[in-house]
């Protein structure tokens, strides 16, 4: 349904409030047919990008494309062609999810039936509901709703998922990915990582104003190196970790061993290969110390994992490194 | 934009206090105030100077307290920036919002005239000029409309709901509507001369055939129009 030319692209971005720089020379390609995920924490500069590419802000460096046209510029012939989700939706409290759209069908020729869209995202039963009165996953549903009236060949949609219980986030992850099958191009926000693993082609992560991934949900994922992870029936004492260390370091150098700071009792070693000499001296710790093993897996990180490591927040990271051994 | 003019109207109706200030305020007033006898003796009767005066209430309950207000909410609601990310120009929407508040009027007019002439026994005087009422109304749309935006479009959306309300009274009390701005103490009446309220109110006089200059008035309002209209659009934010 569109050309064959990216459907988004921002190509070295820049963008300054004041003396900081928000964003600092950002580029990111969606083609048509392909979900990116925009990720990063709080502040991140995620809607800055996003509405850069909406058209409400004006990049101060770069190239900025919508289909082809500078979005800044563009007016309502682009605006027909894109679907907007911003994030508090921009609905007014007192109109109802079938006024709402037959409003916003108004604006396009040719909109899709209000009724049947009221189907799509299930808000038939709640379409002559006040807003106010609707829940904050169904008014997310109606924002979504509203960006799908012009059938637009782009969807840019800020933290569509967001307030959402966990059947309305599944029914609302499968539209997403059903859009873009049809062929539509979509850039979403989230903080929810299940959103990307399940959702996303292809996954995007923002943090101090840079794009420091971009790849594949499974590729950003076993970007990083393998470890053993292993959970303990007891947290262990100070003692028998700098016993493991020691242990660690008599048969492999560079074994990191990391304690999970909200997961007592959950260990890895990190910085070698999870072989089976490494397995079995692990388990002969835990057989000296009359530890429990519950759980004892050889893994690569986790996409969130992944994710806190790039963006390096030190709340969000989920352990600390307690020794290295040489 | 004319969906979007029918939304704005579905709306107003659909809030008690919307029509409660344009629609029941204004007459309430001018037969409240006619069947007092609190309005000093002059020549002519109650309703020949209560009826404009409570044509400008209305033109002011239209513009500064309704379309002010709303705006003033759906700015921070966000549904203004939402329309800004639709096909709908920006022309279309200030032109959908002028047309809801025009339609508005108009039927404020029809129920003040008529309240005025079956309750009242309201008849235009000798030299009534319907072109001048037109010229009024529009006037007194474009300086309350733009002073209704000009806090919607700068200010909390609680401050613009606080001060459209007591400007509201303010005009309602010293802007020559139920009271002639001569009888206020002088310096008080020094400031209302000048205010769009009495300018609109003496306009509509005018208009209505009571003998009085329209000239002056008109010029006034006239500035207060493009003023405020002019102010608003400059300052005016959009989220």
């Amino acid at each position: 349904m569109t050309g064959t030319g990216p459907a988004l692209v921002l190509d070295g971005v820049v963008k300054r409030y004041g003396d900081r720089t928000v964003l600092g020379g950002i580029s990111l390609t969606v083609g048509p047919g392909e979900l990116v995920a925009l990720l990063g924490p709080n502040g991140a500069g995620k809607t800055t990008a996003v509405e850069i590419l909406e058209g409400y802000r004006r990049a101060d460096g770069g190239t900025v494309r919508v289909l082809g046209i500078d979005p800044a510029t563009g007016g309502p012939a682009l605006k027909a062609r894109v679907g907007l989700m911003l994030q508090g939706g921009g609905l007014d409290p007192r109109s109802t999810p079938r006024d709402a759209l037959r409003l916003y069908a108004r604006f396009h020729d040719g909109g899709r039936d209000p009724e049947a869209l009221l189907e799509t995202v299930g808000l038939a039963g709640v379409a002559g509901t006040r807003a106010r009165r609707l829940s904050g996953g169904e008014r997310q549903r109606l924002a979504l709703a509203l960006s799908l009236v012009g059938e637009p060949e782009v969807l840019i949609l800020d933290e569509p998922t967001a307030g959402m219980d966990p059947e309305a986030r599944r029914a609302t992850r499968q539209l997403i990915a059903g859009l873009r099958d049809e062929g539509r191009a979509v850039l979403l926000t989230t903080h929810d990582l299940s959103d990307l693993e399940q959702l996303a082609d292809r996954v995007a992560i923002l943090h101090g104003g840079r794009i420091v991934a971009d790849g594949a949900p499974a590729e950003l994922a076993g970007g990083g190196t393998p470890r053993l992870q292993v959970r303990l029936a007891r947290p262990p004492s100070g003692e028998e970790l700098a016993d493991l260390g020691a242990v660690l370091q008599a048969i492999r150098a560079g074994a990191t061993v990391v304690v999970d700071a909200d997961r007592a009792g959950q260990v890895r070693i990190e910085g070698v290969p999870p072989d089976p000499r490494l397995v079995a001296a692990v388990a002969t710790w835990c057989a000296d110390a009359n530890l429990g093993i519950v759980e004892l897996r050889a893994t690569t990180a986790s996409l969130e994992e992944r994710y806190f490591e790039l963006t390096g927040d030190p709340d969000a990271s989920s352990g600390q490194p307690i020794g290295t051994a040489a | 934009m004319a969906a979007l003019a029918g939304s704005e109207l579905r709306v107003t109706a659909r809030r008690g206090e919307n029509v409660l200030v344009t629609l029941v305020i204004p007459p309430a007033v001018l037969l409240f105030f006619a069947s007092t006898g609190l309005l000093p003796a002059r020549a002519g009767r109650p309703v020949d100077f209560l009826l404009p005066g409570s044509l400008a209430l209305a033109i002011i309950a239209a513009g500064l307290v309704n379309l002010g207000i709303a705006t003033a909410y759906e700015r921070s609601y966000g549904v203004l920036k939402r329309l800004g990310g639709s096909p709908l120009p920006r022309w279309g929407l200030i032109g959908a919002k002028l047309v809801a508040v025009l339609g508005l009027e108009l039927l404020q007019v029809v129920v003040l005239l008529v309240v005025a002439a079956s309750v009242l026994g309201w008849r235009p005087g000798p030299d009534v000029s319907p072109a001048l009422f037109v010229v009024a109304l529009l006037l007194g749309t474009l300086a309350f409309a733009g002073l209704g935006l000009l806090l919607a479009g700068r200010l909390r959306a609680e401050a613009t709901l606080a001060l459209a309300n007591g400007l509201f009274l303010a005009f309602l009390m010293v802007g020559g509507i139920v009271l002639p701005i001569d009888h206020l103490p002088a310096p008080l009446a020094a400031i209302a001369g000048v205010l769009p309220a009495s300018a609109l109110a003496e306009a509509f006089r005018a208009a209505l055939g009571t003998g009085a200059d329209g000239a002056s008035p008109l010029l006034l309002l006239g500035a207060w129009g493009l003023g405020a209209a002019g102010l608003a659009a400059r300052t005016f934010r959009w989220e």
